[in-house]
């Protein structure tokens, strides 16, 4: 987030006035990305569709990058996803330890970052199944996968 | 029209690798461009397009015009990670070929092994709260995949970092030269697994600099001059999660235009100079170039065959994994692809090199930029 000094927090509010004023219905506040957080935080995984070519969309953005429609609207998604590929980054034990990172195929078609969390970080294999689960990471919320809890499960 | 053979490369300078401490990266750049200047025999006042970027600044091109105390008619700052030199060099073409400069610089210099190792602030994204350890992780991901769909093994990733230490044996200037073996690779402690310490670019300092010229002017300086014939840049994501096939890199349809535009083939060529910041680097892109055919490429680079004396020489300074690799290392193979071209390189030079291709890799696998470099009897 930019911070900004002191003695703008006048001209930023100024700015948001005039926004209000001129609200402009088309737009909606927050942004995607932070609309996506704080459903996170409400223990929600959304991703979005595109309402003219149907496909789904993450990260979260403002356009479809499949056909650049500005129609996307916010969707619960199956939590089934299959390992794309994988990588153990090793870390002392003092710091925390070894832990996994991943790319995610979501059954609805798209690609994610994220971790396999319920089998070691070096047993996390290509192909392997697995479902998604809101959880934390350093006290924020993330979307995490298992792989052993198989399911479907309402967000 | 076509950028082929339109300009031409008249001069470049290097620094020592690891020579300057105390100095800043401005600093180890003005060496660069010092001894750049002095190749093309040229003053600095001819110099009037500045291509230039780094990691630690913003407005780069402006502060080498302050430097040089120069007014140049061309700048261009853009970023496109590590690629950017060759991605800066397709620009310096295009502006050279209108006249919108008539004497090109594309200059890099930086601190980072004997400075503060400082980024800019990055976008906040998705991908943040899983802490990847980049620049690592998004090419051990695609080391893996590549592993899982092609049978790829880690000795064959590990031939490509013996191979470059077997060419920085050559190179005096080289960082790093003690022998290396595949078992030496293989054992060393894992980073982000598949790929352990000896996968991974050196961190060092470094400046470079190059002068390009149009080819009506080429033969007015003092070296035998290395004409662009052929570049081609592409880009298919950012965030390695956006990478849409990670054992494919952009690089597949950069070098097929730079190939059609040079109007030859990977088998025409005689040196190849590849961003290798990870091994798996020059696996990927040997293949997506045409030099092997997908999926084939750490049978390629297995039994020395991009080694000294191999039949395709690969990454002959030595390297980003050997070499050199002060944070964007696409001007330095650039530089190397030159003075193959110009027969300098000594113990390392290889034999009767006409043609060079190189490919520059920036961000995460992501922004491609290749080029081919030819004398002047394959105009």
């Amino acid at each position: 987030m930019l911070e900004l000094p002191a003695y703008t927090e006048h001209l930023k509010e100024g700015i948001l006035a005039e926004h209000q004023k001129n609200n402009n219905e088309s737009i909606e506040n927050p942004g995607p990305l932070q609309t996506y957080e704080e459903n996170l935080s409400r223990g929600e995984f959304r991703i979005q569709q595109c309402k003219d070519c149907g496909q789904h969309v993450f990260y979260p953005r403002l356009l479809c990058h499949h056909c650049g429609s500005n129609l996307l609207k916010w969707v619960a998604v199956s939590g089934r996803g299959t390992v794309y590929s994988t990588a153990v980054v090793r870390q002392r034990p003092e710091k925390g330890g070894d832990y996994n990172i991943s790319l995610i195929d979501l059954e609805e078609g798209p690609r994610l970052m994220s971790r396999v969390v319920d089998v070691d970080p070096d047993e996390v294999t290509i192909g392997m199944a697995v479902s998604a689960h809101v959880g934390m990471i350093d006290d924020k919320p993330a979307v995490l996968f298992y792989n052993k809890e198989q399911g479907d499960k309402e967000w | 029209m076509s950028l082929r053979g339109e300009t031409a490369v008249v001069g470049v300078g290097l620094t020592e690798f690891n020579g300057m401490p105390g100095h800043t990266h401005m600093e180890i750049m003005a060496t660069a461009i010092d001894r750049a200047i002095a190749d093309a025999g040229i003053k600095k006042d001819e110099i009037d397009g500045i291509f230039s970027a780094n990691f630690v600044e913003m407005l780069t091109p402006l502060t080498v015009a302050e430097y040089l105390g120069i007014n140049p008619t061309y700048m261009d700052g853009t970023n496109t990670g590590g690629s950017v030199f060759v991605n800066s060099m397709q620009s310096a073409a295009a502006a050279l070929s209108l006249g919108l400069c008539n004497v090109a610089l594309i200059c890099y210099g930086s601190n980072s092994a004997t400075g503060p190792f400082t980024h800019p602030p990055a976008m906040h994204t998705v991908e943040d709260v899983y802490r990847p350890r980049n620049p690592i992780t998004p090419y051990a991901l695609a080391a893996n995949r590549h592993m899982h769909e092609f049978g790829t093994t880690k000795e064959q990733l590990a031939e490509v970092a013996v191979s470059a230490r077997a060419w920085a044996q050559l190179n005096p200037a080289a960082t790093m030269r003690d022998p290396l073996t595949v078992e030496d690779v293989v054992n060393a402690r894992m980073i982000v697994d598949p790929l352990g310490k000896f996968d991974c670019c050196l961190i060092s300092d470094g400046g470079a600099a190059m002068i390009m010229v149009r080819k009506d002017r080429a033969r007015d300086f003092p070296k035998q001059p290395v004409y662009m014939l052929g570049v081609g840049s592409r880009t298919d994501h950012n965030l390695i999660s956006c990478m849409p096939d990670l054992t494919t890199t952009a690089a597949k349809e950069a070098a097929a235009a730079a190939f059609a535009m040079a109007g030859v083939t990977p088998a025409d060529i005689d040196v190849v100079e590849l961003y290798d910041a990870f091994t798996i680097n020059t696996i990927l892109f040997l293949e997506d170039m045409g030099f092997c055919k997908k999926g084939e490429g750490g049978a390629f680079v297995s039994n020395g065959n991009i080694a000294p004396g191999g039949s395709l020489p690969v990454n002959t300074n030595g390297g980003g994994l050997s070499c050199v690799h002060p944070g964007m290392y696409g001007m330095f193979l650039m530089i190397e692809a030159v003075q193959q071209l110009r027969g300098e390189c000594g113990e390392r030079q290889v034999d009767n090199a006409k043609l060079a291709a190189c490919n520059g890799s920036g961000g995460f696998l992501a922004s491609q930029v290749s080029a081919i470099f030819g004398t002047g009897e394959t105009l």
